[in-house]
């Protein structure tokens, strides 16, 4: 696992959380890249919309529990750790987002070298799983659902 | 051959007749039987009152059978009289009939205690079929029932009538439900049951009088106080029918008396089932009846020998989730007996042995009934119980969690209802060469009584016979554990709508991408599209109705009925190609237009532009149906194929299916629309139609099945309507018509749509109307988003800087 070197952070008002509905998720264009957002009925997840088989559309999948599953091949991939779950998709990964909801909004932590990443178009598939990564709990405000 | 006549075509009497047929000499045998239906499964009338099973499914020998064994049957027919000098009987429509041997198989009436104005509009009893179709007819959706009874049938009757949606109250005389068969504790475990379950019971009431003016307002109780009532079932018990007996100059006291042989006081007269007592009892359950039959066969027929010395009474309740099991002693009086007990009142499980002498005398289960087999068993056999006091109420487990089927004894009874024990069957194996369930069920009737048996009897089948091959019971998936036919009655009669709410009490509680479109498309069947749609439970393609494409864009295919389309229509979906740069236009193999390469946020505008209806080819449903020109042009043409396919596209259009149904109609049997390999095709021949199901000609390649030969297109359309519906209802969800016909057979498939009964055959056509209306167009949802960012891709809250 890489180290990523100790940046800027910024939380980053996304959505809001009634754009998402229970157990689906939608995609939001940050820059060049697409990031799922998913809404769990008690937390959003965010994660690459990209599947690390062929670049499916994650935001498009069906939720199970606290995973997603590829729309293209059904790719099982975790909403926590961004890493593939069945058999066909192990040992894969991709990169996810913490998150955190207040009064209804729905914030995304960008780094600052991910922002960067944008401008070259980000062409290569990430490959790496951010160990800070995960998410956090919307403790404080809990979405509407 | 001397003459057989038997009255009453019921459980015990056509048990009896079965097995005299293995015996020789042959008789010439009639039935009478008042009741206008062939032999059912009176068990199973609480299934049918709870929507679980049809009165179709509960049918045990059909009027095949009597045919085959050239039994005339006279349905509708009522005996009178018997006159045992002169040897004959008397029906109601004036008929005489001689006999040589006469058998009384007349079962028992329900019993009306004395209560004042019984005879109300709305007061029913619930012995028979027609009685249950009176009760199904009247029972609604919030009307308050009340059932007079709180005994097996009483409660199941509770039970039926709560499915059915009425605010159900049971009344009963005793203080403990179900007396006969339960101690006061565990009648407390069960009244607790019920309650939970939303069903109120009063104990210790007895009903005085129905009031009302002609029609049922409310009962009233002894010393005052009543509840008011819609409806009001009697259960209060059965009173053996023996009028007959009486008639005949037999010896009657409760019932007809019989000796061990089932011999009455007249030597041509024989009696059998719930109208005749036997040292001392009347039975009321089936598996004595059948005991019964057995040894009334080898006798009628002259092989006198076998004798019936009476049965260890069992019951259990057939509801769903409450389960109660009690068979021989249940009191607490007897002289030395011991009694064990084990009690978990948070569990709800209660169970209790009675022993005398180191044997079981009687066993109470509440709450958890799975280890019913074993002690019946103990009873029967009188096993020595004294090595054993350890593991009286908790058994060793043994390896694997289900019943060890390989520790049972011979003598062990698998099926409860019939009496079949596992000696019974594996000797019906070895001997009679059965190996499949169906054979097993004809040779022994094992597990064609409440069914609670048929695994116990596919293990026994599976250890016995090597090339048995289980009869597979398809789940969907590991996420509920439940067969799917089995599923689909359960959602029906549990009254469940949304698929979180299945998931929840049928499943894991989480689903998966498999599991949640199957029970969608369930929910949607079942209720006909009334359900709760969860888009989320539903693929991508269902959600934005276009289907996603290996970059993630989507493809959209308009309807094109019939593959007829217009100038005008055809430039609009050219308008559209050039304004959304639509990277490809392809002509499909379905007589249709595709426009491939469409991204999600153009779709509804897509949709508007071409002002056409959606042609479903991205979803489990309703494809197209490829025509040809027919009669309109075509030199050979000899049916308007176009014409016809077009009317059924419109017919069954915007609706779901289990999987992707593709239909074709062509005009002669040159068949240019290749309607032979289509999942329902139709083909014009000179004045008639050829209805075929179960094509394909995909991965698989198979030709149709002729389901049925028709005159005119309306017929032909409407034979199309029951296989679809029949199909939407009965196969497994991702099962294609041409695995479902092969599985089910075109003979049944037939026999349960073109040649279903009347009833059964609207059923399915009212069905199909109600989804049908409740559908739509799914692309009209390009005014009215199921949700506001169901097409659109979000954009940031905040501008990103980079
Ligand atoms: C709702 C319900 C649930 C039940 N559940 C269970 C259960 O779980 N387990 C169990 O073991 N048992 C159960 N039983 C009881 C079981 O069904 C009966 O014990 C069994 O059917 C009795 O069989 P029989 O042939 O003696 O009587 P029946 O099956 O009643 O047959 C008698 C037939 O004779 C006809 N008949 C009567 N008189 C005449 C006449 N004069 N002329 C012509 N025909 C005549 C009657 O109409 C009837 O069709 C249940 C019963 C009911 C109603
Ligand atoms: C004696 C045999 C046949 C005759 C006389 C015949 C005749 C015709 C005619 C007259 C048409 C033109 C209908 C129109 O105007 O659209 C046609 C079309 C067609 N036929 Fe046949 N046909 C025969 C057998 C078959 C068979 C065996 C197949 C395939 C299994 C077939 C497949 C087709 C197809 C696919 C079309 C439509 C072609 C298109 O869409 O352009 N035909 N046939
Ligand atoms: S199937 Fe018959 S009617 Fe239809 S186009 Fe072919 S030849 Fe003509
Ligand atoms: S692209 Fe996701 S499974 Fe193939």
């Amino acid at each position: 696992m890489k180290e990523t070197k100790a940046e800027s952070k910024r939380w980053t008002r996304i959505a809001l959380c009634d754009d998402i509905p229970p157990r689906e998720g939608r995609a939001v264009k940050v820059g060049n890249r697409e990031i799922a957002i998913v809404n769990l009925g008690d937390r959003f997840l965010a994660i690459d919309n990209r599947c690390p088989h062929k670049g499916g559309p994650l935001a498009d999948g069906i939720v199970s529990g606290t995973t997603v599953v590829c729309p293209l091949h059904a790719w099982k991939i975790s909403l926590e750790t961004g890493e593939g779950v069945n058999s066909a998709s192990a040992s894969s990964c991709i990169e996810t987002l913490r998150t955190r909801v207040e009064h209804g909004v729905i914030f995304l932590e960008l780094a600052d070298n991910y922002r960067k990443g944008q401008e070259d178009g980000m062409q290569e598939l990430p490959v790496l799983c951010v160990e800070t990564g995960g998410t956090a709990t919307a403790a404080e405000s809990r979405p509407a659902t | 051959m001397k003459k057989l006549v038997v009255v009453g075509n019921g459980m015990a009497g056509i048990a009896c007749v079965e097995q005299i047929l293995r015996h020789s000499p042959k008789f010439e045998i009639t039935i009478f039987g008042d009741e206008t239906h062939v032999n059912y499964n009176r068990i199973l009338l609480s299934s049918v009152l709870a929507g679980e099973k049809a009165s179709d499914d509960i049918v045990l020998n059909g009027l095949d059978w009597y045919q085959q064994n050239g039994i005339d049957l006279r349905l509708g027919v009522r005996i009178t009289g018997v006159d045992s000098q002169a040897k004959t009987v008397t029906g109601d429509d004036g008929s005489v009939t001689p006999f040589d041997k006469l058998l009384l198989a007349t079962g028992s009436n329900p019993l009306i205690p004395s209560i004042e104005e019984v005879k109300k509009e709305g007061v029913f009893v619930f012995r028979n079929l027609d009685d249950t179709r009176a009760l199904l007819e009247r029972c609604r959706p919030g009307i308050k029932a009340v059932v007079i009874g709180g005994g097996l049938l009483g409660l199941e009757a509770a039970r039926g009538l709560q499915v059915q949606g009425c605010e159900v109250t049971v009344v009963h005389l005793m203080e403990t439900l179900m007396e006969r068969q339960l101690d006061p504790t565990g009648g407390g475990y069960l009244a607790a049951k019920m309650n939970q379950m939303g069903i109120t019971v009063l104990l210790g009431l007895s009903t005085t009088a129905i009031l009302g003016n002609g029609k049922v307002e409310g009962v009233q109780f002894k010393g005052g106080g009543g509840i008011p009532a819609d409806l009001v079932v009697i259960a209060a018990g059965i009173r053996p029918n023996v009028g007959l007996g009486h008639e005949a100059g037999l010896e009657v006291k409760r019932g007809i008396v019989v000796n061990d042989y089932m011999e009455t006081s007249h030597p041509d007269i024989f009696a059998v089932g719930e109208c005749v007592q036997h040292n001392g009892v009347c039975y009321g359950l089936v598996a004595p009846l059948i005991e019964q039959g057995k040894v009334l066969a080898a006798t009628i027929t002259g092989n006198k020998g076998p004798k019936y010395q009476g049965s260890v009474q069992a019951a259990k309740l057939k509801i769903m989730g409450v389960d109660v099991f009690s068979a021989g002693e249940i009191g607490d009086k007897l002289d030395g007996s011991e009694v064990i007990r084990y009690e978990d009142p948070a569990l709800g499980i209660y169970r209790k042995l009675t022993l005398k002498g180191g044997k079981l005398a009687g066993v109470i289960l509440v709450g958890d009934t799975a280890d019913s087999h074993r002690y019946m068993d103990w009873l029967r056999t009188g096993k020595d119980l004294v090595p054993l006091r350890r593991q009286l109420l908790f058994p060793t487990p043994t390896e694997d969690a289900g019943i060890d089927v390989a520790q049972m004894a011979d003598s062990e009874t698998v099926c409860g209802c019939m009496g079949v024990t596992k000696g019974t069957i594996i000797q019906a194996i070895h001997e009679s060469g059965v190996n499949t369930l169906a054979q097993l069920k004809e040779c022994t009737r094992a597990s064609t009584g409440c069914g609670s048996c048929t695994g116990l009897c596919q293990s026994l089948l599976k250890a016995v016979v090597p090339e048995f091959e289980e009869e597979v019971k398809r789940t969907i998936c590991k996420c509920i554990p439940v067969a799917e036919d089995q599923l689909r009655e359960i959602l029906r009669s549990q009254q469940l709508k949304s698929v979180q709410e299945v998931l929840e009490i049928y499943g894991n509680g989480i689903g998966c991408e498999i599991c949640k479109p199957a029970l969608s498309y369930m929910l949607d069947m079942l209720w006909c599209g009334d359900h709760d749609e969860d888009r989320s439970a539903r693929f991508i393609n269902d959600r934005v109705h276009a289907n996603i494409q290996k970059d993630g864009t989507f493809s959209v295919v308009p309807r094109i009925r019939g593959g007829v389309t217009s100038p005008d229509e055809l430039r609009r979906i050219a308008d559209v190609a050039d304004k959304y740069r639509v990277p490809m236009v392809k002509i499909t193999g379905s007589q249709r237009i595709d426009l491939l390469g469409v991204k999600k946020s153009d779709l509804p505008k897509i949709w508007a532009d071409l002002g056409m209806p959606s042609g479903q080819a991205y979803t489990k449903g309703v494809r197209m149906v490829k025509t040809c020109v027919g009669t309109e042009f075509c030199r050979f043409g000899v049916q308007d194929s176009t014409s016809a396919g077009i009317e059924m596209e419109r017919r069954f259009e915007n609706l779901f299916t289990p999987h992707k149904v593709k239909m074709g109609a062509v005009g002669c049997p040159r068949n240019c629309a290749e309607a032979t390999v289509k999942d329902i095709g139709l083909i014009g021949q000179e004045g008639s139609w050829q209805v075929v199901v179960g094509g394909a000609a995909g991965k698989k390649v198979r030709k149709a099945d002729l389901l049925i030969t028709v005159e005119t297109t309306e017929e032909a359309l409407a034979a199309a309507a029951l296989f679809f519906q029949y199909y939407r209802e009965s196969a497994n969800y991702l099962e294609r018509t041409y695995d479902f016909v092969e599985r089910i057979g075109i003979e049944k498939v037939r026999k349960e749509t073109v040649y279903a009964q009347d009833a059964a055959k609207q059923g399915l056509l009212e069905r199909l109307r109600k989804s049908k209306e409740r559908s739509s167009d799914a692309w009209l949802e390009r005014d009215s988003p199921r949700h506001p960012t169901q097409f659109v891709q979000i954009k940031p809250l905040e501008e990103i800087f980079v």
